[in-house]
């Protein structure tokens, strides 16, 4: 089992590497750049919220942010459409990182729901700013410079860069598992009280991870805004960017490292393939919702746990069996 | 001897509750006090201003001749009091050894857990010594969650005592516990006590108090009624009279020791 656990990963890592070239298809590479992105923002989203059990439907904040960082940077800085542009990545994450920690001093003043409640709030305050402020352009978007690249090649830079985003976030969210401030994390998910009077400074943890985890999605959305060439207030600020990935993590395993990385390549793969495949662009939403019914009522904790569960059953089972046989045998003879 | 924490004219209300009404307590280093009283004469609230869970109203804490009163829970465990709770209060989806890494480190910067390993050796070694003291270690990689509420109770325990503080806030500690682990916690705290550890013991369990503490304060109505030994607090009228005589407590305290 060991040794299986790396070669799983490994082999996951080959598959995602080799797919833009072994698949040529723009229309499945573009499904790929999309699928890693919502990967690389679930499980950055999953080193907080997953860790700490402070539910977050406000991450749109940090995903629009980045792609406005991006949109706004290229356009007033005159930067030629092109490779160069991946370079404003970075510092987009650090901008929706600073953006982060107002808006989680704010937000994680409070717990459980109403932080959920306060989340949502918080993204609205961003999404109606973004519409009505001039220097985001208002509902009109902006367009940032023609990335002049031929349609066939177009969306292979942005894979690999997408695929960097999902590899640094899981090693992020493992680093973090294994720290000090995971545990951390962890003893603020099982009773923040407690923690608290056992000397984690439960504001200072909890707003650090709120903090970490914006980096990721600022970078996402600011790949995000290269790869479309445009943004609008209402893609980059979308509450059901907020529900997807929230869905996601739990959809794979809420808490663990590989159910976010799951849940987000299975939901968004399909609601990419859904959505070219059927002219009517709703149909995943109720495919979804049937999804989703079935996992709350099947595997509450995600298909990681569920997984993880059945599997070690077995093998206690077979142990069981294993000890009752030759006794069994031992009996008739 | 002299008072290691000491609280004095300590009020709180809740609403037009008065929990704790000008209510003073001095614990003694290197002592075992209990702390005991009816139900709702306001123990609980007297740890949880203690521990800095609750602010008071009025008065004030000193722990080792700095004031406490009005420092957070996280300072408080710092400078070196561990508590417990009524209802035990564990981290029920990590493992037992992991609950007991989080309390390894008394005063940490929050900074310093970001590039650190969750522990190091000598933390595990400490975490596994102590689960073993408590009779827990072969449970360590259990989630803390499935353990039986009176492992609960050592787990608890254990995490705070790792954690090395000078002076223990044990509440109800044979509350809920079958008499053998009575037995086993009221030995292995004076064990500790003998070792240098203070204590102080809210604990309706009388047997338990008289059997093992130095001093004993009795609280009524959120004010303190009476301190002295146990022999001179079993003796005193008043204290019979508010608490150990009464037909209703009687059964609270047989509730209690047969739970």
């Amino acid at each position: 089992m060991s040794k299986a656990k790396p070669t799983a990963w490994g082999l996951g890592l080959a598959v995602l590497i080799l797919f833009p070239i072994i698949e040529t298809n723009p229309a499945w590479t573009s499904i790929g750049v999309l699928t890693l992105m919502f990967m690389a923002c679930t499980t950055s989203w999953n080193m907080f919220s997953g860790y700490s059990g402070y539910v977050s439907l406000g991450s749109a904040i940090f995903f629009g942010s980045g792609a406005y960082t991006m949109a706004l940077v290229s356009t007033h800085a005159h930067m030629a459409g092109g490779a160069a542009l991946f370079w404003l990545i970075p510092l987009a994450g650090l901008v929706a990182m600073v953006i982060a920690v107002p808006v989680g001093a704010i937000a994680l003043r409070v717990r459980r729901h109403t932080f959920v409640v306060i989340t949502i709030a918080l993204f609205f305050v961003f999404q109606l700013l973004a519409i009505n402020a001039s220097f985001t352009g208002g509902a009109a978007g902006i367009y940032i410079p023609l990335i002049p690249w031929g349609a066939s090649y177009y969306n292979v830079p942005f894979y690999y860069v997408a695929l960097g985003m999902v590899i640094f976030a899981t090693l992020l969210s493992a680093a973090v598992r294994r720290s000090r401030f995971g545990l951390q994390l962890l003893a603020i998910r099982d009773d923040e009280d407690r923690a608290l009077g056992l000397g984690v400074r439960v504001t200072a943890v909890k707003l650090t991870g709120f903090t970490m985890s914006a980096f990721t999605f600022g970078m996402a959305g600011a790949l995000y805004c290269m790869l479309q060439g445009q943004i609008y207030p209402q893609f980059v600020f979308d509450p059901t960017f907020d529900i997807t990935v929230a869905l996601m993590a739990f959809l794979g395993g809420f808490g663990t490292l590989l159910g976010p990385l799951l849940g987000g390549l299975i939901l968004e793969a399909s609601q990419q393939y859904l959505t070219q495949s059927f002219s009517n662009g709703s149909l995943y939403l109720i495919l979804f919702g049937v999804l989703f019914l079935l996992v709350i009522l099947f595997m509450p904790q995600g298909i990681v746990v569920a997984v993880s569960q059945w599997w070690n059953g077995r093998a206690q089972r077979r142990e069981l069996k294993a000890t009752r046989d030759p006794a069994a045998v031992g009996a008739h003879t | 001897m002299a008072a290691l924490l000491e609280a004095k004219d300590v009020s709180r209300s809740f609403g037009g509750v008065h929990a704790l009404a000008g209510c003073s307590l001095s614990v003694d280093k290197g002592s075992i006090t209990g702390l005991i009283g009816p139900n709702g004469s306001g123990k609980t609230t007297m740890f949880n201003v203690m521990t800095g869970y609750v602010k008071p109203d009025k008065g004030t804490v000193s722990f080792d001749g700095h004031d406490v009163t009005n420092a957070r829970p996280d300072k408080i465990f710092a400078l070196g009091i561990g508590r417990t709770f009524q209802l035990t209060r564990i981290f029920a989806r990590i493992s037992v050894v992991e609950n007991m890494l989080v309390a390894t480190q008394r005063d940490e910067s929050w900074l310093r857990g970001l590039t650190r390993s969750k522990s190091s050796k000598s933390e595990l070694d400490a975490a596994m010594e102590w689960l073993d003291f408590v009779g827990l270690s072969r449970l360590a990689s259990m989630p803390a969650g499935s353990l039986s509420y009176g492992q609960r109770k050592l787990l608890e325990l254990a995490y705070v005592l790792v954690a090395d503080p000078d002076v223990i806030l044990l509440d109800e500690p044979a509350g809920g516990v079958n008499l053998t682990l009575i037995n086993e916690i009221s030995e292995k705290i004076l064990a500790l006590n003998k070792g240098g550890k203070t204590f102080l013991i809210v604990e309706h369990n009388m047997e338990f108090v008289m059997k093992i503490c130095d001093k004993v304060t009795v609280m009524h109505q959120g004010c303190d009624l009476v301190t002295g030994t146990p022999a001179e607090v079993r003796a005193n009228p008043a204290v019979l009279d508010a608490y150990l005589g009464s037909s209703d407590d009687e059964f609270d305290e047989e509730e209690d020791v047969s739970a």
